[in-house]
């Protein structure tokens, strides 16, 4: 186990550095250039900013004294964002995104978990079929369907919570509906997940052992169902934790988040080369981390994974 | 208690005073009777995006504008109502009777927000940065008009000496110009010629806009500045003229997503929406707070002027001639605007040509005469690009339609991303591309100087020794109808004889604007200086 996250921890920076590289040059050589605007730029003032951006010298230049600059862990300054490094700008954005995505992710968890669990322990009724509806419903719905649907009731309507604003873990009120938004297509798979996960377990012999034995259900059902019934769903939190806690464009317009998710998308059409970087390295980071810790999260919960390592030692 | 009296006589006749020496058209801009002194001065608009800075040189957008409008003032300002110039930091000037030179007369309480007064070396310290090209100021070009400018900006001068802005001593500014530009005052009062305080800007480099640093001269300084979050504006103690600023609070609002925003006015959350999402505007239209102007700025269709079909005038003008303006500006944006087959909006005062009026028939004879049509070769199929939008998309479909039922003509629509588009307008990678522009000014020129053969922003390969030559003859024209005639010679060339341009309407302003905003006034500008606006309940 040990030597497997070693392995794992030490292919993580080459997975990085290519990433870094293929965007750069994709980036640079995507059409368009961060200075061009509807009126003209003289020809002067083009040659100063992009000196000033060292985007005058030759790309392979350009790349190197990036990686230079990398390795000092300066990322250079917003070409769009004039005085603000990029660094600067992740580090404003990426708490206020962690913590929308942390609370959609602690929602999308409970509401998944209950619904996939009562459709499987009612499968085929109507209880199953209700679960499996609102999922499909919330897997189809776009985000920017649910959001703005959301405002209108809560906020527009009843008057029960804020349209939109963020004022960070300071007043959480701001963050209910969008974390309800973000939460909702990922409560849905999970939901999903956890049905058929736990559809799976429920027909193991150690669970027949277990009722065998006299256990209460509710004791089957938390204690030894629950646990393989998550093992889907831990796989697919990876990715889901790494996409969910870096922002989400849609999500952070609607509701007027200063999160990373806007910075990603905004930085692409604007050619912000620097700020491109800074945000594919650290969604990259992300997916890198929590995937290597969904794959041991995997092996803490399911005593086989361990024992056949253990075995193949 | 008879000195409590004889103080309030004295401050009331002080006050009267005071009152006396104003103005007429600024003693009209202030609050009446006293209901806005009841109401809680903070006012709350939503500006649309993030600003990109805050520095007035280096600014290009609107958004950023309203805000550094509000943080710095010029030598001159413009009158919200009738974008006459007024006295800024300069309590006065004059011109010279060949129009060449100008003086201006710095007041002595003009100060900085740290206290430090305002002077004619700042002027020239500004200017001389906005002008340095390492600055890279994309506006610098409105600095033009003043003699060696051009020159210095471009690095053909090294000397900022030799161009025209002396200070002979602290309180006066001196300017000489290049040639006699009557739209002069106009641009002393955009905010690329503010004054900027280069020892703050030496000090912290391009943090100096941040709200620890920031030194102004304007009626409101920076207190607050979360970014896409909100930025706070409140009375500057050191301002000039802060007696006549009734706001004491300003937020700004950064909020992108338009229904929302307009949610959050319908929510009495905002005083003022400037921008609605097209797909509420009737919604809008039947509100009482619902605002409507005409703009300076035109929606037109460029040609490609290099490349057949469109390297044939007659083939430009018969797709003018097959464009029914009407249907587009009554069916699909529905804002009021002004369908156009002229190019140039109201600007200065400025009458338009009349340009090429719908008229089917003449469109296929002239295509016939072009050698398309039923005796001829057939129309080849040609591409209409546009950046990605709805509106944009609706406009060229309902446009394609047209030229289609009328002419014959396959149009195929492609659209892409702003940068993308930006590159293949720029390459002339295009046949007909959508396209619009903003004036910078208030004056023709800033429409018809942009047609220059080999202009930067011609973007349409055609050029025309005429219209150079009437572009020459108007920028040394010192009479204002003369050179408004100029410009309609040059009018004609663009929109009746040689069609680079397809004109299509004249943008509006449409906007809400909440009832108990005061000393907000419909102009061409869209210019709503915050220092003028008051609330009252």
């Amino acid at each position: 186990m040990a030597r497997y996250a070693m392995v794992r921890l030490l292919q993580a920076p080459v997975v990085l550095l290519v990433l870094i590289t293929i965007s750069f040059f994709l980036i640079r050589f995507a059409p368009g250039n961060p200075f061009s605007g509807d009126r003209n730029v003289d020809p002067q003032v083009m040659a100063a900013l992009e000196a000033k951006y060292r985007l005058d010298r030759p790309l392979a230049v350009q790349y190197g004294c990036f990686l230079a600059d990398l390795a000092k862990g300066d990322l250079g300054p917003s070409i769009k964002h004039k005085g603000h490094s990029v660094t600067e700008i992740i580090a404003r954005a990426l708490p206020a995104s962690m913590l929308l995505g942390g609370l959609a992710l602690c929602l999308a968890l409970g509401m998944g978990l209950i619904l996939g669990t009562i459709a499987a322990l009612h499968q085929n009724s109507a209880r199953d079929v209700g679960a499996m509806l609102l999922a499909v419903i919330g897997i189809s719905l776009p985000t920017f369907v649910i959001g703005p649907m959301l405002q209108i009731l809560f906020a527009m309507k009843l008057d029960w919570l804020p349209l939109t604003g963020y004022e960070g873990i300071r007043a959480p009120v701001y963050l209910i509906l969008p974390a309800l938004t973000l939460a909702f297509p990922f409560a849905a798979r999970i939901a999903r997940l956890a049905r058929a996960g736990m559809l799976e377990v429920l027909q193991q012999d150690y669970i027949r052992t277990a009722r065998a034995k006299g256990l209460p259900e509710r004791i089957v059902i938390l204690r030894h169902a629950l646990r393989g019934a998550l093992m889907p769903v831990v796989s697919y939190l990876g990715p889901a934790i790494a996409s969910v806690t870096t922002g989400s464009l849609v999500v952070e317009m609607i509701f007027g988040i200063p999160g990373l998710g806007s910075k990603f998308v905004e930085s692409a059409l604007n050619r912000d080369f620097t700020l491109v970087i800074g945000t594919v390295i650290v969604y990259g980071t992300f997916i890198v981390i929590c995937n290597l810790i969904a794959d041991l999260a995997y092996g803490l919960l399911d005593p086989r994974v361990r024992f056949q390592e253990a075995g193949n030692a | 208690m008879r000195q409590l009296v004889m103080i309030l006589i004295m401050l009331w006749i002080a006050n009267s005073a005071a009152a006396a020496e104003l103005p007429a058209w600024k003693a009209r801009l202030l609050p009446e009777g006293d209901a806005w002194r009841e109401t809680e001065q903070h006012f709350v608009f939503n500006n649309g995006t993030e600003p990109e800075t805050l520095d007035p040189a280096l600014i290009t957008g609107v958004p950023e504008s309203r805000i550094v409008d509000a943080l710095f003032e010029g030598l001159i300002s413009l009158d919200p109502e009738t974008l006459e110039p007024r006295p800024g930091v300069a309590a006065s000037w004059s011109i010279s009777a060949d129009q060449l030179s100008y003086t201006f007369n710095l007041r002595a309480n003009a100060k900085w927000s740290d206290g430090s007064p305002v002077t004619s070396q700042d002027f020239m310290a500004s200017w001389e940065r906005v002008l340095t090209p390492t600055t890279a100021a994309a506006y610098a070009y409105q600095l033009y008009p003043v003699k060696n400018a051009e020159a210095f900006n471009r690095g053909d001068i090294a000397e900022f000496a030799e161009v025209g802005a002396t200070a002979p001593d602290a309180r006066t500014f001196v300017v000489t110009l290049e040639r006699p530009c009557p739209y002069f005052l106009d641009l002393v009062a955009f905010h690329t010629l503010f004054p900027t305080p280069t020892a703050v800007i030496k000090q912290h480099g391009d943090r100096w806009v941040r709200k620890d640093n920031i030194v102004n001269n304007g009626p409101f300084v920076l207190s607050e500045w979360l970014p896409e979050q909100r930025i706070e504006l409140t009375g500057n103690p050191h301002y000039w003229d802060r007696k006549h600023v009734t706001l004491k609070k300003i937020t700004v609002s950064p909020q992108t997503e338009l229904n929302v925003a307009f949610n959050l006015f319908k929510k009495k959350q905002l005083h003022w929406l400037p921008a609605l999402p097209l797909a509420r505007i009737e919604e809008a239209q039947r509100d009482p707070d619902y605002y409507v102007m005409p703009y300076l700025g035109v929606y037109f269709y460029r040609f490609n002027c290099t490349k057949p079909p469109f390297n044939d005038a007659r083939v430009r003008q018969a797709f003018a001639l097959a464009t029914n303006r009407e249907l587009i500006t009554s069916h699909i944006l529905k804002g009021g605007q002004e369908p156009a087959t002229w190019f140039c909006p109201p600007a200065g005062g400025y009458k338009h040509v009349a340009g090429l009026a719908y008229d089917p028939e003449k469109a296929v004879a002239l295509l016939a005469e072009a050698g398309y049509g039923q005796n001829g070769k057939p129309f080849p199929e040609v591409e209409l690009l546009y950046n990605t939008s709805e509106g944009h998309k609706a406009v060229a479909e309902a446009l394609s339609q047209q030229w289609k039922n009328n002419l014959g003509a396959q149009i195929s629509l492609h659209n892409s991303e702003w940068k993308v588009f930006l590159s293949d307008m720029n390459q002339l990678n295009y046949q007909i591309a959508r396209s619009s522009w903003i004036g910078d000014y208030n004056d023709p020129n800033t429409f018809f100087d942009m047609w220059v053969s080999d202009g930067g922003n011609n973007r349409t390969g055609w050029s025309s020794k005429p219209y150079d030559e009437l572009l020459q003859q108007a920028a040394n024209e010192p009479d204002k109808a003369t050179r408004f005639a100029l410009f309609q010679d040059m009018e004609r060339i663009l929109v009746e004889q040689e069609m680079p341009i397809l004109p299509l309407y004249i943008y509006v302003n449409q906007g809400l604007l909440a009832e108990q905003v005061l000393g907000w006034y419909d102009n061409v500008r869209d210019y709503h200086p915050l220092k003028y606006i008051w609330l009252e309940r």
